[in-house]
C-alpha cells in the first residue's frame, strides 16, 4: 500500500480488513510486523512562506527536502530533530510525518521547544478512513480542541498523518560552544542548570561521555549560544563572568566542530555501534546526578540534565532503578526479547491509561493502526 | 446567542444538592442565594448573563473532587471559573448549573530556580505568578493584557496568549504539568517538572479545552530569567499594505522581536486622544520591541530601522529611555480603554496568515461601510492575531445584532483567508455557532469524541465550544 494522494490514503484505510504498520522512512525503529502502509509517496511541500515563518508539507515529504527548502531561505526547524539512523542503524529516508508522529526533538528543545510546540496544524485519516483536520497554518489558534498536540507523539496510533504545518525559524548567524572537560555528574549538573537559569538564551546544554572509557579522553560538558555575531560574543563574555570560578576548558567557534559536537548530542553518536540496550530517561534536570550516579553505565545527557540516554547491558531493567525519582523511562534500542520483556514505554497511571485507550478506541475503533505500539 | 433551556428536574433537586454539598464544603464556600449568585452571572462577555443555581468556592483539590463527585452523581452541569475575564463567554453559567470557582486556591506550592519551574494552585492570577519569582529576576512569559486579573486556570483553559508570545509562545508552550479533577471526582496528575510524560500528549489537549475535560487545580509552569533589557521602536506608515510588508521583511531578516504590534488609523487617533502618547497622524503604526543587553538591542533595532527605512515610513521613533519606551507602549496598552471612550465595542480575535493582512484590512474597511459601524484594528502583527474592535451603541435598538453579524462576517473572512476564528480568546459561546465554518462535522465529531472520554455524561461546561446542534444528542443523553 503506497498512497500518492490523501484521497487514495483515505480509500485504502476505509477498505482495510486488518491492521497496518504506518511507515514513513522506517528510520525510527517503531515499524511493526503488520503489512506496511508506505507513506513515502504522499510527498511535496504545499506551501512555504518565509515571511510568515510557516511551511506546510505532505506527511511523506522527506525531512531532507524540507530542510533544504528552509536552508535556501536561511531558515530551519528549530526543534532540531534527531536522526535515529545513527543510533538504531536503520536505513531509509526520514519523513516529516515521522518526525511529527514521534515528536522528535533535539538539544534546542530547552530553549525553542519540542516538535509539538512548532506544529501548527495536521490533516490525518482516522481508523474509519475519514479525513480529519485540526489547527491550521497560523501561529495562534485556539479554535476548538488542540488535537494537533495530541497527534504529535502519538506514533501513528490515532490516525495516519497526511499533512502537517509547521512554524519555522531563522537560522542564527553563528554559534559558539563552551566546553568543560572531565566534570563529574554533580559538577556538570551545576554548570548546565546555572547556564540555563541565566538570561543568555542557551540553546544547548549537554554532556558527552569520555570516548570508550579511554583514559586519554575526557567527558565534555557543553553549552551552546547562538544568534547574531555581536550578541553571541557578548553573551559568551557574560557567561565567562558567570563561570569565573569554573572556567570552561575550550571555546569552540569553528562551525564544523560545533556541528560535530551538537550532532553527537542530538543523534547520541557515542552509542552508535556500542553493544547493549539504549534507554531514554526524562527527569527533572537537577535529578540527573541521582540517576546517572546510580548506574555504572555510560550516559549521554541532554536538555540540561532533563534527558539521559543510557547504554545498559541486555536484560537489565533500568526502570527498577529509578526508585522514587519522578520521571519517565523508555526503551529505545534493544533486542526483540528485551522489547517484549520491558516494553517500549513505561506504564502510566491507571486513569491516564484508561483515557488513552478511550481516545484510541474512538479514533481507530477497529485497532487498525500500529497495533502493539504505545500499549 | 442561544443557551439550552434549564432542566426542571435539576432545579427541583436544588435542596438535595445543597444538603450534599454542605457535607463537603464550609458554609462560606457555598453560595446559593440569588442576591449572591448574581456575582457569577457573566464573564467579560457581558452581553450574556444568567445567574447559576449554585456557586462553590473550594479551597483544595480534595474539595474540588468532592464537589464534582456529588454533581456527577446528581447529574448537575458544572461550569469551572477562574477570574471571569473570558471574552468568549467561556464561564457563562446556565440556570441549572453549578459554578465552580477556583479563586480561593491561589498559593504558590513550589518555586525551583535550578529547574526553572513554579508550581501554583490554579486560581492564582497570571501577574502574581511572575510576582512570586520576580525578586530572583525570573518571570512567567505568557502575558495576556488581562494579566492583573485573569487566573492561570483560565489561561490554561483558553490557552491564552499575550503581546510577547511571538518569542515566548502561548500558555501551552509554557505549561509542564497539571493536577486535574475529572467530572467523576478522580484526581489525575499529568506531566510535571520532567519534559516527557510518556504516552499520549494529554496535557496538550487539556490546554485550550475551555473547562470541558476536567477542573485544573494545580499547574507546573516554566519560568525564565528576565532578559537584561527591552526597547521598542515606533514606525508609522501611510499605507496598511506597506506596514504589512515591513512586518514580513523584519521577520524574514532573521530578527525575532518579542512583540510586533499593529494599529490602524481609527485606533491610533482614539489612543492619541485618550492617552496623549504622541502618536503620529498616519494610516498604520507598528510598535516593534526587541530584548537583550544594550548592545544587542542597539544591533537589532539598527537592523529593524534599516528595513523600515526601505519602506519610507512617515515616522520612525526609537526609544531613548525608559520613559520614552513607556510612552510608546502607553497608547497601545490603553487601546481597549480608548475605544471604549468612543462607544461600546465588540473585540474580535481571528488570526490570519501575515501575508493576507492588506487584503483582510481592506475587506474589513469595505464591510464597515456596508454595515455602517466603525472598526478599529489593533493586533499582534507578528503572528497574524487580529483584534478588530467594532464600535456600536448598546442602547440603540438592533445595533448589537448588527454588530454581531458584522463580527461573524469578519471571522468568516479570517477563516477564508487561511486563518482561524480565534487566536487567543477561545470559542466559548461567542464563536460556537461559527465552528462549522472552520471545521466540518467530522472534524468536530473527532473533537467531541475526546470529551466523551473525559466526561461521558457531558456535564462539564457542556453548552460551549461546539454548535448546540452538533452537541445536542450528547448533552441530552
Ligand atoms: C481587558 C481584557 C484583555 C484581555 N486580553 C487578553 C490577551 O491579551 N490575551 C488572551 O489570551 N486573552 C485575553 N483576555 C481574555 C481572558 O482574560 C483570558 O481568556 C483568560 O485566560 C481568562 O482567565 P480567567 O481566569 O478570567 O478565566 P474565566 O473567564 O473564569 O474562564 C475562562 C474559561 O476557563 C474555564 N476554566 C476556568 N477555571 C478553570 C479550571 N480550574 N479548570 C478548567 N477550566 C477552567 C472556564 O470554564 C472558561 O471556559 C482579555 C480579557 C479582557 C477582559
Amino acid at each position: 500500500m503506497i498512497p500518492e494522494a490523501e484521497t487514495e490514503l483515505a480509500r485504502i484505510v476505509a477498505g482495510l480488513n486488518g491492521p497496518v504498520s504506518i511507515v514513513g522512512g522506517g528510520t525510527r525503529g517503531a515499524t511493526g510486523s503488520a503489512p506496511a502502509l508506505d507513506m513515502s509517496r504522499l510527498s511535496g511541500i504545499h506551501l512555504y512562506e518565509p515571511g510568515a515563518l510557516t511551511l506546510v508539507a505532505a506527511a511523506g515529504t522527506s525531512l531532507a527536502e524540507v530542510e533544504s527548502a528552509l536552508d535556501a531561505e536561511g531558515q530551519r526547524l528549530a526543534f532540531e530533530p534527531m536522526d535515529h539512523r545513527v543510533l538504531l542503524g536503520t536505513r531509509g529516508e526520514p519523513t516529516i510525518g515521522g518526525v511529527v508522529a514521534a515528536n522528535v526533538s533535539g538539544p534546542r528543545r530547552v530553549q525553542a521547544g519540542a516538535c509539538r510546540d512548532f506544529l501548527l496544524g495536521v490533516r490525518f485519516v482516522d481508523g474509519r478512513g475519514t479525513v480529519i483536520k485540526n489547527g491550521g497554518r497560523v501561529m495562534k489558534n485556539v479554535t476548538g480542541y488542540d488535537l494537533v498536540k495530541l497527534m504529535a507523539g502519538s506514533w501513528g496510533t490515532l490516525g495516519v498523518l497526511s499533512e502537517v504545518s509547521l512554524k519555522v525559524l531563522p537560522k542564527p548567524e553563528m554559534g559558539i560552544t563552551l566546553v568543560w572537560h572531565g566534570c563529574g555528574w554533580t559538577a556538570a549538573s551545576k554548570v548546565l542548570c546555572a547556564a540555563l537559569a541565566s538570561p543568555f538564551e542557551i540553546t544547548g546544554a549537554a554532556r558527552l561521555p569520555q570516548r570508550n572509557r579511554s583514559p586519554t579522553s575526557k567527558s565534555k560538558t557543553v553549552i551552546r549560544i547562538e544568534g547574531f555575531e555581536d550578541s553571541v560574543k557578548y553573551r559568551v563574555g557574560r557567561l565567562l563572568e558567570l563561570f569565573a570560578d569554573l572556567k570552561p576548558d575550550r571555546i569552540v567557534t569553528d562551525s564544523d566542530e560545533n556541528e560535530a559536537i551538537w550532532s553527537a548530542v542530538r543523534d547520541v553518536t557515542p552509542f552508535r555501534n556500542a553493544v547493549g540496550n539504549v534507554w531514554k530517561t526524562s527527569v527533572k534536570p537537577t535529578d540527573m546526578p541521582l540517576v546517572t550516579g546510580k548506574w555504572e553505565f555510560e550516559h549521554v545527557v541532554d536538555w540540561g540534565g532533563g534527558l539521559i540516554w543510557t547504554l545498559a547491558p541486555e536484560g537489565v531493567d533500568l526502570r527498577l532503578a529509578l526508585g522514587g525519582i519522578q520521571g519517565h523511562v523508555s526503551l529505545v534500542r534493544a533486542s526483540r526479547d528485551d522489547f517484549e520483556r520491558f516494553g517500549r514505554f513505561q506504564p502510566q497511571d491507571e486513569t491516564l491509561i484508561r483515557i488513552a485507550h478511550g481516545i484510541r478506541a474512538r479514533f481507530d475503533p477497529q485497532g487498525r493502526f500500529n497495533p502493539g505500539l504505545m500499549g | 446567542m442561544e443557551m439550552p433551556a434549564p432542566d426542571p428536574k435539576i432545579l427541583e433537586r436544588k435542596p438535595q444538592l445543597l444538603a450534599r454539598l454542605r457535607t463537603v464544603l464550609p458554609d462560606d464556600a457555598l453560595i446559593h442565594d440569588i442576591s449572591e449568585t448574581r456575582a457569577y452571572e457573566c464573564d467579560a462577555l457581558t452581553a450574556y448573563r444568567c445567574p447559576p443555581m449554585v456557586a462553590v468556592l473550594p479551597a483544595s483539590t480534595q474539595e474540588v473532587s468532592d464537589v464534582l463527585r456529588i454533581c456527577h452523581e446528581e447529574g448537575v452541569p458544572v461550569v469551572p471559573r477562574g477570574s471571569g475575564t473570558s471574552l468568549a463567554g467561556g464561564a457563562l453559567p446556565t440556570e441549572d448549573s453549578v459554578i465552580l470557582g477556583v479563586a480561593r486556591m491561589n498559593d504558590v506550592l513550589e518555586t525551583d530556580y535550578d529547574n526553572r519551574i513554579i508550581r501554583v494552585q490554579s486560581g492564582r492570577t497570571n501577574l502574581s505568578v511572575s510576582g512570586a519569582v520576580e525578586e530572583r529576576g525570573f518571570f512567567y512569559a505568557p502575558d495576556p493584557s488581562s494579566q492583573l486579573a485573569c487566573a492561570i486556570a483560565g489561561n490554561i483553559a483558553m490557552n491564552s496568549g499575550g503581546a510577547h508570545c511571538l518569542k515566548y509562545g502561548v500558555t501551552t508552550n509554557n505549561l509542564l504539568g497539571v493536577t486535574m479533577v475529572m467530572m467523576d471526582g478522580t484526581v489525575v496528575e499529568i506531566g510535571g517538572a520532567h519534559l516527557d510524560a510518556g504516552g499520549l500528549d494529554l496535557l496538550g489537549v487539556i490546554c485550550g479545552s475551555e473547562g470541558q475535560l476536567g477542573v485544573v487545580t494545580e499547574a507546573t509552569l516554566r519560568i525564565l530569567h528576565k532578559p537584561e533589557g527591552a526597547r521598542p521602536v515606533l514606525i508609522g506608515f501611510d499605507d496598511n499594505a506597506v506596514a504589512g510588508q515591513c512586518v514580513s521583511d523584519i521577520i524574514k531578516s532573521g530578527i525575532l522581536p518579542v512583540a510586533i504590534e499593529f494599529m490602524d488609523r481609527l485606533c491610533i487617533q482614539a489612543c492619541e486622544n485618550f492617552a496623549h502618547a504622541g502618536y503620529p497622524d498616519c494610516e498604520a503604526l507598528l510598535i516593534v520591541e526587541v530584548e537583550g543587553s544594550q548592545a544587542e538591542i542597539d544591533h537589532q533595532l539598527a537592523k529593524i530601522i534599516e528595513i523600515a527605512r526601505r519602506h519610507n515610513p512617515v515616522e520612525l521613533r526609537e526609544s531613548g529611555s525608559a520613559e520614552e519606551s513607556a510612552k510608546i507602549w502607553l497608547g497601545r496598552k490603553s487601546a481597549f480603554g480608548a475605544m471604549g471612550q468612543l462607544n461600546d465595542y465588540m473585540c474580535l480575535d481571528g488570526t490570519i496568515p501575515v501575508s493576507e493582512l492588506p487584503m483582510v484590512l481592506r475587506r474589513i474597511g469595505e464591510m464597515s461601510k456596508e454595515y455602517g459601524l466603525p472598526v478599529g484594528n489593533v493586533f499582534h502583527a507578528g503572528d497574524g492575531n487580529m483584534h478588530p474592535l467594532i464600535l456600536f451603541d448598546a442602547n440603540k435598538q438592533g445595533d448589537l445584532e448588527k454588530c454581531e453579524a458584522f463580527g461573524a462576517d469578519i471571522l468568516r473572512l479570517c477563516v477564508d483567508a487561511g486563518g482561524c476564528l480565534t487566536g487567543e480568546h477561545g470559542v466559548g459561546i461567542e464563536k460556537r455557532d461559527l465552528m462549522l465554518h472552520q471545521y466540518n462535522s467530522e472534524d468536530l465529531e473527532t473533537q467531541m469524541a475526546v470529551k466523551d472520554v473525559f466526561d461521558p455524561q457531558w456535564l462539564l461546561n457542556p453548552a460551549k465550544v461546539f454548535p448546540l446542534g452538533s452537541s445536542a444528542q450528547r448533552r441530552s443523553a
